[in-house]
């Protein structure tokens, strides 16, 4: 049974690894700092013991005061669960770092969250909007469109 | 004199368009193919062609009242989309289903199942050359099913009948003893309909070795279902993280090592057979009881956020559902098999001509409808 590796265990490995990364430690989720989000996700991709080789979903909610990016990656050698949680508060132009160097599962994934919600992952090869028409007025996803 | 070498004309690729309305893109979808004479050195996959905003309108519909729209996702397997977002809403405002409830949906998620490896292995034959024969024959078996659904809910294609808590309706009474009677005649189709196709010549010959997708590759552009195992990734979330009563059941996960369109169809066909395994368990074990939980039409969940997802017939699917205790969801995200199995095509379609291209594509098994959403 996947069982979700508890947001324990993992902050205390991450925490020994990257000291000023983690920023709240949820349930069952972590939330790190959005510029050391490759980092963590490299290592919980190849460190021994979690090995995190796949990702199930990437998405966005708009909680109108922020942005906030989930990820989900599973480890099929060990048959675990992470969810990571990433913030961005402004509004206008909102960036995280791209992931599609790390998981190619990654890449359209992130376009269709730029698509919709309007987030720029800086990094990405191909950073285009995947469902809608270039020119298209907004990121119909935000609470705030078309209202 | 000239060699042959000196008039060599120079050669530049050539761009193909592809699509939305080519017979063999299975919906509208749409590539830029650039080629070298026949040969594909790249793709370009364009869609958005069927995209509704089913996310967005499911922040203004009530919990229930989203169902009808996940019908409409994968519109080749309804029941398994409807079992997906129940059970996420379920996991987020934790209701627990009846036994009989959760044998019916076993019962119906692997009837869907067949009805869709019916299909994406008719349709992949059909791409590769079997023009209509072999596609009818399975169409055929599909169509009993679907008389099945009939029977169940009322309905053949959007079933809408997976409930949470439960389902919408009680088996009928003359349901079961028709299923029964199908289950044997099914699995003796399959075997008939195996001896004709294992060893056939254009089968082998269009679909072996073509469009290998190499394990790690799969697994690093998050590949599930079929697609992942014929490429040898033994994972199935029936057995993995199990939801429903599958846990009480026996059956196998059929795998794959090579990773080509051929394996792909062998471990469709073999899943088949699985599925009809469960089924049979499931028909004997059926107990009575309640059918559905007693939930509220409108439902409230506690404010907070849960993943549900389970083993569709193409893959992982799963929906993410953020609720800020109001009776419609927050958000809710669907993470659908088709959308992202088709990240790993441009690899998997590079140095092939274009015919290999159809067959590769006809072998991922898409519903366009999930994919745009």
């Amino acid at each position: 049974m996947t069982t979700a590796l508890s947001a324990k265990e993992i902050v205390s490995k991450l925490s020994a690894e990257f000291p000023d990364a983690v920023k709240e430690a949820g349930a069952d989720s972590v939330l790190v700092k959005s510029a050391s989000l490759p980092a963590v996700t490299e290592y919980l991709k190849t460190a021994d013991g979690l090995k995190f080789d796949y990702i199930n979903y990437i998405t966005a909610i708009d909680y109108y005061d922020y942005f906030e990016v989930v990820y989900m990656m599973t480890s099929t050698e060990y048959n675990r669960s992470v969810t990571l949680k990433t913030r961005c508060e402004t509004r206008n132009r909102p960036t995280v770092p791209s992931l599609a160097g790390i998981y190619q599962g990654a890449d359209w994934q992130e376009r269709e969250v730029y698509d919709l919600m309007g987030i720029t992952f800086k990094g990405h090869p191909n950073m285009k909007r995947v469902f809608l028409w270039e020119g298209f007025d907004g990121h119909p996803l935000r609470k705030d469109w078309n209202k | 004199m000239t060699t042959t070498q000196e008039i060599s004309l120079q050669t530049e690729p050539f761009v193909l368009n592809m699509g939305p309305l080519h017979p063999s893109t299975h919906g509208v979808y749409r590539m830029r193919v650039t080629l070298d004479g026949e040969v594909v050195l790249d793709i370009e996959p364009m869609f958005g062609y069927l995209h509704r905003g089913i996310e967005k309108l499911m922040e203004e519909r009530t919990y229930t009242g989203c169902i009808p729209l996940t019908d409409r996702l994968d519109y080749a397997s309804a029941m398994g989309n409807n079992l997906a977002y129940c059970v996420a809403v379920e996991k987020l405002a934790k209701i627990r289903v009846p036994e009989r409830g959760e044998y019916i949906r076993v019962i119906t998620a692997e009837m869907i199942r067949i009805a869709n490896h019916c299909l994406a292995v008719g349709s992949m034959l059909n791409d590769a050359g079997a023009l209509g024969t072999p596609f009818f024959y399975l169409w055929n078996e599909r169509e009993k099913l679907y008389d099945l659904f009939e029977m169940l809910c009322g309905q053949r294609v959007l079933h809408n009948y997976i409930r949470i808590g439960g389902v919408s309706q009680d088996l009928p009474d003359e349901f079961l003893p028709a299923l029964e009677k199908f289950v044997p005649q099914l699995h003796k189709f399959i075997n008939e309909f195996e001896f004709f196709l294992k060893q056939n010549e254009i089968l082998i010959a269009r679909a072996q070795g073509v469009g290998v997708l190499p394990k790690d590759v799969a697994l690093n552009c998050g590949i599930s279902g079929p697609l992942a195992r014929a490429s040898g990734i033994k994972r199935d979330l029936r057995k993995d993280d199990p939801y429903s009563v599958y846990d009480r059941f026996e059956f196998d996960i059929p795998t794959a090592e090579n990773g080509d369109c051929y394996d792909r169809y062998r471990v469709r066909m073999e899943e088949m057979k699985q599925s009809l395994h469960i089924i049979d368990q499931a028909i004997k074990k059926v107990p009575g009881g309640p059918f559905r939980a007693k939930v509220p039409q409108i439902i409230r969940p506690p404010a907070g956020e849960a993943y549900g997802h389970i083993e569709g017939p193409k893959g992982e699917l799963g929906f993410y559902l953020v609720s800020d205790n109001s009776i419609a969801p927050y958000r809710c995200h669907i993470r659908s098999t088709s959308f992202i199995n088709l990240t790993a095509l441009r690899q998997m379609v590079k140095g092939w001509k274009i015919a290999d291209l159809i067959v590769i594509f006809g072998s991922i098994d898409i519903t366009m409808g999930e994919v745009d959403r």
